[in-house]
């Protein structure tokens, strides 16, 4: 067993375990930590395997941007201490039983398929990736990319559209 | 260079992964937490993406590709979500689906 081996189980070991927390914490600020450390090995496996590239992605845009946009919007909506209520024992049974069946399906259809291993490099440097996104023939990527940006900056101005304050909600308050 | 591990196991990690997401989405109801189960299934198939690229397909990379968009639009979906809750937090001082049901009509 080699040390490559080892830390594949380490890793997987801390993304379902911090994922069961995620799903599973009475405090949603728990749950939130959860979260967090299941993306930090998430990142942890995409350097495991060679993409060093998505692993920064990963970080940046998950650790740094997601779970603490997550975070914040627990403290402005939720007190961060109460607990959330517990899940309906019928509901939760069912749930489990479901999920298990689906894990045990989908495992063994996966163990039955027989995935044929290319022996081929794996190149995943930063100046390939970015000669792919912005190049505009066959391979390339630009026409997603144009689209990702429209899409963003349309999230964008949505967002603070819906979140902003409108004059009639105040005086609604008022009275 | 390439380790003993298959592509088998970590096709496991991954869909170990989604149904956690799913158990996660059947079973809260709050709804930054439903948000948070989303967040979870969205990473396991970027697990699943890479995972085909690098062991697959090592001389193309569309699955990388797809992962960065997924990633993108994760970012877009979940600032779109925040401002939704934080809205409907405004007007009903809740974020329980069940106390949001009126939304349907």
């Amino acid at each position: 067993m080699s040390a490559s081996v080892i830390i594949f189980y380490c890793i997987s070991a801390l993304i379902l375990t911090a994922g069961v927390v995620a799903v599973t914490a009475r405090k949603i600020f728990r749950a939130a930590i959860g979260l967090l450390f299941s993306l930090i090995g998430i990142a942890a496996l995409f350097f495991w395997m060679d993409v060093n590239f998505l692993a920064a992605v990963q970080i940046v845009v998950y650790v740094g941007g997601i779970v603490v946009l997550i975070i914040f919007s627990i403290f402005l909506t939720d007190q961060s201490g109460s607990e959330l209520p517990k899940p309906i024992l019928k509901r939760q049974i069912f749930s489990i039983l479901s999920v298990v069946f689906a894990i045990a399906f989908v495992c063994n259809l996966i163990n039955r398929t027989s995935f044929y291993h290319s022996k081929d490099i794996f190149d995943t440097s930063v100046k390939r990736i970015g000669n792919a996104m912005l190049d505009t023939n066959s391979v390339g990527y630009a026409l997603p990319f144009e689209v990702v940006s429209i899409l963003l900056l349309a999230a964008m101005i949505g967002s603070i559209v819906i979140a902003m304050k409108s004059k009639n909600t105040k005086q609604e308050k008022l009275k | 260079m390439l380790n003993e591990i298959s592509i088998t196991h970590i096709l496991f990690v991954s869909t170990a992964l989604f149904f956690i997401g799913v158990y996660g989405l059947l079973t809260r109801r709050n709804l930054i937490t439903i948000l948070m189960s989303v967040e979870l299934m969205l990473n396991s198939v970027n697990i699943n993406f890479v995972a085909f690229n690098k062991y697959l397909f090592p001389e193309k990379m569309d699955g990388i590709f797809f992962s960065i968009f997924i990633i993108a639009i994760a970012a877009a979906e979940a600032a779109v979500a925040i401002a939704i809750i934080i809205n409907l937090y405004r007007s009903h001082q809740s974020i329980d689906v069940e106390d949001a049901s009126e939304m349907k009509y």
